[in-house]
């Protein structure tokens, strides 16, 4: 009888490890390199090259416009696309508990495969282990990502210098609240979707009109506020924001208001946050307006000399706050 | 943005940050016996007791979860029978009628397995607390918005008869507290003294009739302590006798965990403007945003918060 779900023997090693293999995961990532199946893959390679790793345990794994697995490879593209990096092997290792169905495993794979085919980068070494049931939850993925340096200078935050525009690609929280909404069914209904999304085409058509990309983040975990602080440290720079130049969706900043939640903490996984000369904003806005996931595209705001090391808000009514990184969780308050 | 001859001293905060450690210690008791679940709102979590916090204590394995709605609660303890749950209920005047409703929701439905471990505060009576210590130095009050929506103003009408200070009712958004701002310095100005709402659009004079009603059915004044502020008289809540059974420190005869405010802090005396932030002996050593000490320093609002932050920059 064929089990329904992921087994401890599917991670045995024998037999039923090679079924799960062969029936879930070689159908949707078949390519030259993974079909040798030796213990390890022989990749050609340019000479400079940008190498990341990320694991991955959102809860839940399906969520309001993406998956752990779409999540796994965006995140991987999108650390690679912020160094200017065009994305182009992965490795994946899966931790999956016992008791995983079919249904669920497939869909994940389905919008890892999705994901990566839009990126037109391949997986090149995978891997699966199960866990006993209770072990895990349901599905862990950990990746890797090699990526062609596509520029030079890399992109980082000492080339920030003063008079510096601060771009964000668009709308920020989503994902975040997303999230949070899909782990607690706070509303019967919010029309709001992770902005899960990768961006190396975004930064490459920035790159092909010469844009001198000066420093770029993605402001996942931790949100815009950590990218900012993070920044103005790094840089030794002031970085200040402009609060109603920042797009938020009306549906993300209500639902924070009633949580009590910051927009500027909750995580993005579709956004960059780009730093050009003042002199480029407005072509590099053109570009991204152009793009898919850059039509919401915004100059927030700029970089200053002073205060060192420090991101400032500027409220809509004129007054000024400090941004600072998230420390632990953002935190629904009743007060 | 203010002209430097305003300034603002804000706090003791939220009813979150004016938990006093012994509260904490005894939620944390709560935790620690088997088969108890504790319901908590998420901010609660990262108050300090005396050597946890109730975030720590998840991380050891306790089952605490985070709610969002009192009313959660009560499917909670349905859907867990074999457990005792118990919600921490913190709150003004403003989250403590929903905390009411619940428990008469309790009692109506005999849910024998929740209690909760009451912990509301009661605004005006700490208010008039720090004004008779020392008023000299203020010379006029924002109200919170949100507590004169359920109470009105009757209840704070002492700052005008009994310390003749002005009082203006706020919203929450930069220009409302602007209005309320100018409004106040229009008023301290001209010497007149009253309470004046510049929050129509949530708050009447006569406050929420049917909220007023349901914390009187349900609970009763009592003295407690505030974290940084010491003992205040009648400014807690208890249970009426009529709801005594759904008491948590009834339940599980919950010993009485002192609450030693940390020798030094002047989180009092900094709310009354007799001393500042930078003069407390604990401000920027032992008590950080990061380790706070005092409520001023656990409320990101909090005046010491704020110095902290805006201390570094200026």
């Amino acid at each position: 009888m064929k089990s329904i779900v992921v087994t401890m023997a599917h991670g045995s090693g024998g037999k039923l490890t090679q079924e799960l293999i062969e029936e879930h995961f070689w159908p949707r990532f078949t390519n030259p390199t993974l079909d040798s199946f030796l213990d390890s893959s022989i990749l050609e390679i340019q000479k400079e090259i940008a190498f990341t790793t990320d694991a991955f345990v959102v809860k839940p794994i399906f969520f309001p416009g993406g998956t752990i697995g779409k999540l796994a490879v965006c995140g991987t593209i999108n650390d690679l696309a912020s160094v200017g990096a065009q994305p182009v092997y992965l490795s994946a290792s899966f931790i999956l508990e016992e008791g995983l169905t079919w249904k669920e495993l497939d869909a994940v794979l389905d919008s890892m495969a999705e994901t990566a085919n839009e990126a037109k980068v391949k997986l090149v070494a995978a891997d699966t282990k199960v866990v006993e049931r209770g072990a895990g939850d349901k599905i862990y993925i950990s990746t890797s990502g090699i990526g062609y340096l596509k520029v030079d200078p890399v992109p980082q935050p000492r080339r920030m210098e003063n008079g510096d525009a601060i771009l964000i690609t668009g709308s920020i929280g989503n994902h975040g609240l997303a999230v949070l909404q899909a782990r607690n069914s706070f509303f019967t209904k919010l029309p709001v979707e992770s902005d899960c999304a990768p961006l190396w085409g975004l930064v490459e058509a920035l790159l092909a009109a010469k844009i001198p990309i000066h420093a770029m983040r993605d402001p996942t975990r931790g949100g815009l506020a950590t990218v900012a602080s993070e920044l103005a440290q790094a840089s030794r720079l002031a970085v200040t924001l402009q609060e109603d130049q920042i797009p938020i969706d009306a549906p993300v900043q209500a639902a924070c208001d009633m949580l009590g939640l910051d927009p500027l903490t909750l995580a993005n996984e579709g956004k960059l946050v780009i730093i050009v000369p003042s002199a480029a904003a407005n072509e590099a806005l053109r570009i991204l307006h152009q793009h898919t996931y850059g039509r919401r595209a915004e100059r927030i705001g700029d970089v200053q000399c002073q205060p060192e090391g420090l991101a400032l808000l500027r409220s809509r009514i004129g007054g000024t706050r400090i941004l600072e990184s998230l420390s632990g969780e953002p935190l629904p308050r009743i007060c | 943005m203010l002209p430097p001859q305003i300034q603002l001293l804000s706090g003791p905060g939220c009813p979150v940050c004016v938990t006093a450690q012994g509260d904490i210690d005894a939620a944390i008791a709560l935790a620690r016996i088997p088969g108890v679940t504790i319901l908590t709102f998420g901010d609660m979590i990262r108050v300090p007791g005396s050597e946890s916090s109730l975030q720590m204590e998840h991380a050891c394995g306790r089952d605490i979860r985070i709610l969002y709605s009192p009313y959660d609660a009560l499917h909670i303890a349905m859907e867990n029978p074999e457990q005792q749950v118990v919600f921490l209920a913190v709150g003004f005047e403003t989250t403590m009628p929903l905390i009411a409703a619940t428990i008469r929701s309790a009692a109506q439905q005999r849910i024998t397995n929740l209690s909760f471990f009451l912990m509301g505060k009661l605004l005006p009576p700490a208010l008039r607390s720090l004004c008779k210590q020392d008023i000299t130095r203020i010379d006029g009050f924002l109200l919170p918005g949100h507590v004169t929506a359920i109470l009105g103003i009757e209840p704070l009408q002492f700052l005008a008869t009994e310390f003749r200070r002005p009082g203006v009712v706020a919203g929450f958004q930069p220009e409302e507290i602007l209005l309320a701002l100018a409004i106040l310095v229009r008023r301290i100005g001209a010497g007149e003294i009253g309470v004046e709402i510049a929050y129509r659009s949530v708050v009447r004079p006569e406050g929420n009739r049917t909220a007023k009603a349901l914390l009187k059915e349900v609970f009763q004044p009592t003295d407690v302590t505030w974290r940084g502020l010491g003992l205040i008289p009648d400014s807690g809540l208890a249970f009426q006798s009529s709801y005594a059974n759904f008491d948590a420190r009834k339940r599980f005869s919950l010993q009485e965990f002192a609450s030693k405010d940390h020798d030094g802090c002047l989180c009092g005396e900094i709310l009354c403007g007799r001393f500042t932030s930078k003069d407390c002996p604990l401000f920027d050593h032992a008590c950080t945003p990061e380790t706070p000490i005092g409520p001023c320093m656990v409320s990101s609002e909090g005046s010491c918060a704020a110095a902290y932050r805006y201390e570094r920059w200026k």
